[in-house]
């Protein structure tokens, strides 16, 4: 329905649209720490236009706002990539970062090991991780020690 | 109420109107942004101290119905410019995050 009938037209961070699904593919800019978000912003709004509830949208938003955050904080940026089906929507983000060395302990509530000036900023509190689990159906992290992180998550329509 | 009342009611400094027909309902008081995400609820009142760029990303993304900045903690021209952009409405006042809140109880 909605999905598949959004092209490159509505939004230009559409790579592709298939008949099923369509893909956004966004540039996460680890240097500037102040436009995180950017990409979160711009995937809310795309869902927004093709119809999808706000309950869902907010949980894809919230999701990978921290995930990006993360992506700044620890790892110079990456890569999002956003599915959209009609009944789930995928998020990957990839980082070429120095990797989770304890997954288990990174996803503690309140485990953190960002900076000072972050957390001056209002971040930092250990909630990233839980909170991507939380508003989340599915979440997997795959993360090697000096080569760097890929978490993906499903969130079901 | 709608947040332009509730602007008028506690006396609020206006720095971006952009949608001030919205509905107000509830409150949600943070400053840790990653909690303030996961916590507020959409079309509830933020009070915060806090007034780095990021409030406006959480705002938009958390979907609050307006940002009150308590004891008139100074915010910089890009924030009010972004608020803007993104339609969020955001007001400070002289009064503490706790003062805010007690008012705010009986309002929203």
């Amino acid at each position: 329905m909605l999905a598949a009938c959004f092209t490159k037209t509505d939004c230009p961070e559409v790579v592709c649209s298939m008949a099923d699904f369509v893909r956004l593919e966004y540039d996460i800019d680890g240097e500037n720490f102040t436009s995180a978000g950017e990409a979160s912003v711009k995937v809310k709004r795309s869902l927004r236009q093709m119809g999808f509830d706000p309950e869902t949208i907010r949980k894809v938003s919230v999701s990978m706002y921290e995930g990006e955050i993360n992506m700044v904080i620890h790892a110079d940026g990456g890569k999002a990539t956003v599915d959209i089906y009609d009944d789930r929507i995928v998020i990957v983000l990839a980082d070429r970062g120095p990797g989770i060395p304890d997954i288990d302990l990174a996803m503690q509530a309140g485990y953190s090991t960002a900076p000072d000036n972050i957390r001056s900023l209002g971040f930092g509190a250990g909630m990233g991780l839980p909170n991507m689990a939380k508003y989340t159906d599915e979440m997997k992290i795959e993360s090697e020690v000096g080569v760097g992180t890929t978490v993906t998550m499903v969130v079901k329509v | 109420m709608t947040v332009k009342e509730l602007a008028e009611t506690l006396d609020l400094k206006p720095l971006a109107e952009p949608d001030t027909e919205r509905e107000a309902k509830g409150c949600y008081a943070g400053d840790l942004l990653s909690w303030v995400m996961g916590r507020a609820s959409a079309d509830e009142v933020w009070v915060t101290i806090m007034t780095n760029l990021n409030i406006v990303a959480v705002a938009t993304l958390a979907d609050v119905s307006c940002v009150i900045v308590a004891e008139e903690a100074e915010i910089a021209a890009d924030v009010v410019a972004k608020a803007l952009e993104k339609g969020v409405n955001l007001y400070t006042s002289p009064l503490s995050t706790y003062a805010l809140c007690a008012k705010l109880s009986t309002l929203v």
